[in-house]
């Protein structure tokens, strides 16, 4: 049945293929260039604010730079994003497999739950690790009177880096690879499996070079992310770029030294997308089938059950509940020392208002970017979409700068306003639309659309009945991506939103940097909370793959 | 496209206490500040202005440092009023952009405790002090002055947080009265014992009663904050050095109004009022820092400024932090 649909549908798009119209320039440019290339505008301008910055650096700058310890600091912000996306790849392909292809007792719950951590911002995360985990934290308090443990081994430097930031981002490979497990095709696998090849090899042979463009667009992501950290680095003592930037902004006030740092990084960045693009390699080869998602039947685990479970509850265990955890311990505790809590509901509504308009920029400016890149091939069309990542690596602040001194010279009337701050959010946070969106694209074969136009639909009906319906698991991961980085942002949201503009990570913040420690853990969880449902909402809304 | 769309969206939902104090005064002023003092310090004290004057005052908060480099980035077309930062730090690296103030206000407190430039003055202060651990030391375990921190018996068992501002202005008051290269020779006595290096003060002081490390170099109010949050049981305790020195420097939070501000008038009204002896109770008993106005009472059990015995510094001097920042990333304190 299926081989003669595959006929009739080859048949139809080689008889029309001379009957195919080429997209009427005007159509193209509206709807993809346009966009695509004001976007790209508002993309530039934090590089061309750090060159102007960094041309204006003085010699005792170059020299303080091009001194001591600088290759030490490219050495291990290097070691860092690549420990972090090789542990966090290590982690979501097993889990995201586990959730979406095999009989994991309540998976659903696991789905939800697995994909949650990155609603905990970083500076939080590493606090709660280091009081939770620290040399004399509360684990040891627990453990000395089990034990007489008397101290745990040091977690500052690289390895509390590591541990804090893989906890917190691997959700980034976990949903593009969640999307790309929903929307693969099973006839691969089952035909492998008819050939004789195990689970595990088909699993190894099979599916896991189908994942390479999620685990790339993934990997991507955790290792700029990586970069751009500040707050778990700060409390781990392990000096990256970003602690390195801050503290040039912090001690001298000196933009020019922090602005020439912070092309370093651009520059980094450029190698890691460099690295990703060879990665990727020729991932448009991967769906040779005119293939589409079925439900199929769920793998069995057996016995196997309780290790997967066992590593699920692990992870879960200390990315989610360890945190929340702690921060309800502070909480309980301030109410019964009768700390006042004060009102969030202002920041709250604040908090879903930024993030939710930036949800919306962010998809809208994907669109445009990742349809270029797949659908119209060329040398500009692949320019603009690695350009989204280019400031993925860069600290909030240096955007947030970098958007005052285009804004305050030549937009004033929108300096400090609402849109200012949606258009610095959706610099920052671009790329996990464009790599979620893209990934999802690159597995709809473009027969399927070259077949409905060719039977005559528009090529907007084509769009919006044949294209968007197909790629909605990765606007969807796309969508949950950006709501929840948007919720926990925050120098950018300190630095540029309109005056008396609270959030929720804004009041954490102030909380945390005065040692009101129950007063932070309410919108501390508040922000948990709040980030976690519209989550848990688009996971539990994924199409029934169950047969 | 999208982002054009928002301004029809409504604004932005502010905090309703802020938009208050204009519905009940006379006056329609307004003043902007752009605060590296935290809400929780300094919420509550400009609340009081707004009630008092009717004045509407929106305030921007982030750390000194963003706060400065922000400044430094609007330049003259910057809506800020006045800058209120943490430490002289930041006012220094601002004051370009700011204008002297007038007579009455900067004579309100001690000279050693404003501008010699007249462009800023100190509203609070604060002291270092060493916090230890009460439970594995007591005063007498403690040395009169912080020289002795390079002793190796303090091997293992030192905190500090070379990043951290106050640590900076610390320092540099060293230079001024120790000279370089006794300053030199302290940190690299410490740097031989290992310290362990933090972020900031705050989990310093959680550190000393964790038992993480012995003692640590501080400001002196945070373990009042974390006596309110957790009890006397709290196992940390301040000690001012008796013998004073660099290490029982009082430093000052200041503010300054700057020159692209249309607000002057209403900026020195806040100022008046930061200065006047209910606002300097506040900061006395509210966040147990040091009033920086005669005739204010401090908290009884912190020692007066007077018996303090702090080094006499210029605050125009502590200001500058180049030469610190290079000696300091030239010890390896600093990446």
């Amino acid at each position: 049945m299926m081989i003669r649909t595959m006929n009739v549908i080859t048949w139809a798009v080689n008889e029309t293929r001379h009957l195919r119209v080429s997209c009427p320039l005007s159509w193209d440019v509206l709807v993809f260039w346009g966009p695509a290339l004001l976007v790209a505008a508002s993309l530039l301008m934090p590089p061309l604010y750090l060159i102007q910055r960094t041309i204006e650096a003085g010699p005792t700058t170059w020299e303080s730079l091009l001194g001591r310890g600088t290759l030490g600091v490219i050495g291990r912000t290097a070691c860092l994003a690549v420990g972090v996306t090789v542990v966090s790849c290590l982690i979501a392909v097993p889990l995201g497999w586990l959730t979406v292809r095999a009989d994991l007792p309540w998976q659903r719950l696991w789905a939800v739950l697995t994909a949650l951590p990155l609603v905990v911002p970083s500076y939080v995360g590493a606090y709660l690790v280091v009081a939770a985990l620290g040399p004399r934290g509360m684990v040891q308090t627990w453990l000395e009177g089990l034990f007489g443990v008397q101290r745990l081994p040091d977690i500052y430097g690289l390895p509390g880096a590591l541990l804090v930031l893989t906890l917190l981002s691997y959700p980034y490979v976990l949903l593009n690879v969640r999307a790309a497990l929903l929307r693969m095709d099973p006839a691969l696998e089952e035909a492998s499996r008819t050939l004789g090849y195990g689970p595990w090899k088909t699993f190894w042979r099979i599916t896991l070079p189908q994942l390479r463009p999620a685990l790339a667009s993934g990997g991507l992501l955790v290792s700029l992310y990586a970069l751009r950290d500040f707050g778990a680095v700060s409390i781990m003592r392990y000096n990256t770029f970003t602690r390195v930037i801050y503290i040039q902004y912090q001690s001298s006030f000196d933009r020019s030294g922090a602005a020439a740092l912070s092309l370093v990084l651009v520059a980094m960045t450029v190698s890691i997308l460099i690295f990703e693009m060879r990665m990727r390699g020729r991932a448009h080869d991967n769906h040779n089938s005119m293939g589409a998602a079925r439900p199929q039947a769920l793998a069995r685990l057996g016995y196997w059950r309780w290790p997967a479970l066992f590593f699920c509850s692990a992870v879960v265990g200390l990315a989610l509940v360890l945190p929340t955890g702690v921060l309800l311990y502070w909480l309980v505790r301030g109410v019964q020392v009768g700390e006042q809590l004060g009102s969030l509901r202002v920041a709250t509504q604040n908090s879903l208002l930024a993030s939710g308009l930036a949800t919306g920029a962010v998809l809208a400016a994907s669109l445009p970017l990742a349809v270029l890149s797949v659908r119209r091939r060329g040398r500009l069309s692949h320019t603009l979409e690695r350009l989204s990542y280019l400031s993925f690596a860069l600290p909030g602040v240096v955007v947030a700068l970098a958007l005052i001194f285009f804004g305050i010279r030549y937009a004033r009337p929108l300096y400090q306003t609402l849109p200012m701050l949606i258009l610095a959010y959706g610099i920052l946070f671009l790329p996990q639309g464009v790599g979620a969106v893209r990934a999802s694209l690159l597995q709809v074969h473009l027969n399927l659309e070259e077949a409905a136009r060719g039977l005559g639909r528009r090529p907007l009906h084509v769009l919006a009945t044949i294209t968007l319906p197909l790629v909605r698991p990765g606007i969807t991961a796309g969508a949950g991506l950006v709501f929840l980085t948007a919720m926990k942002e925050l120098p950018a949201t300190l630095i540029l939103g309109p005056l008396g503009f609270k959030t929720l990570a804004t009041a954490v913040w102030s909380a945390v940097s005065e040692a009101f420690f129950a007063r932070a853990a309410a919108p501390a969880l508040l922000l948990i909370l709040a980030s976690s449902l519209p989550m848990a909402f688009l996971i539990l809304h994924e199409p029934d793959r169950k047969l | 496209m999208l982002i054009a769309l928002l301004p029809a969206c409504g604004g932005p939902a502010v905090d309703p206490e802020s938009s208050q104090g204009a519905s009940t005064g006379a006056t329609s002023e307004t003043l902007t500040i752009y605060s590296g003092r935290s809400e929780e310090l300094v919420g509550p004290i400009i609340e009081q202005f707004r009630e008092a004057t009717g004045v509407d005052v929106e305030v921007r908060y982030g750390t000194t440092s963003e706060m400065a480099v922000t400044l430094l980035e609007e330049g003259d077309k910057s809506p800020a009023d006045i800058f209120f930062a943490q430490d002289p730090g930041g006012l220094g690296a601002v004051s370009e952009l700011m204008v002297p103030l007038p007579e009455d206000i900067l004579e309100r407190v001690d000279p050693r405790f404003r501008d010699p430039q007249r462009r800023w003055v100190g509203i609070s202060g604060r002291a270092r002090v060493i916090v230890y651990n009460n439970q594995r030391l007591t005063p007498n375990d403690l040395p009169d002055d912080l020289w002795a921190f390079t002793d190796p018996q303090w091997k293992g068992r030192v905190g500090w947080a070379p990043t951290n501002a106050s640590f900076q202005t610390m320092v540099t008051a060293m230079r001024v009265t120790w000279g370089e290269q006794k300053t030199r020779q302290w940190l690299e006595g410490v740097l031989a014992n290992e310290p362990i290096a933090y972020e900031k003060n705050t989990p310093i002081v959680a550190a000393v009663a964790a038992g993480e490390v012995d003692v640590g170099f501080v400001n002196h109010y945070y373990l009042y904050r974390l006596l309110q949050e957790e009890g006397e049981s709290f196992p940390a305790r301040n000690y001012f050095l008796p013998d004073g020195g660099p290490g029982s420097l009082v430093m000052v939070a200041g503010a300054g109004v700057l020159a692209s501000s249309d607000n002057q008038e209403t900026a020195h009204r806040f100022l008046r009022f930061m200065l006047s002896p209910v606002a300097q109770q506040y900061f006395a008993t509210q966040t147990f820092e040091y009033p920086l106005v005669d005739g204010v009472r401090t908290p009884s059990d912190l020692p007066p400024l007077s018996a303090l015995n702090p080094v006499q510094v210029d605050l125009a001097d502590l200001a500058d932090l180049e030469g610190t920042l290079r000696l300091l990333r030239d010890v390896g304190t600093l990446p």
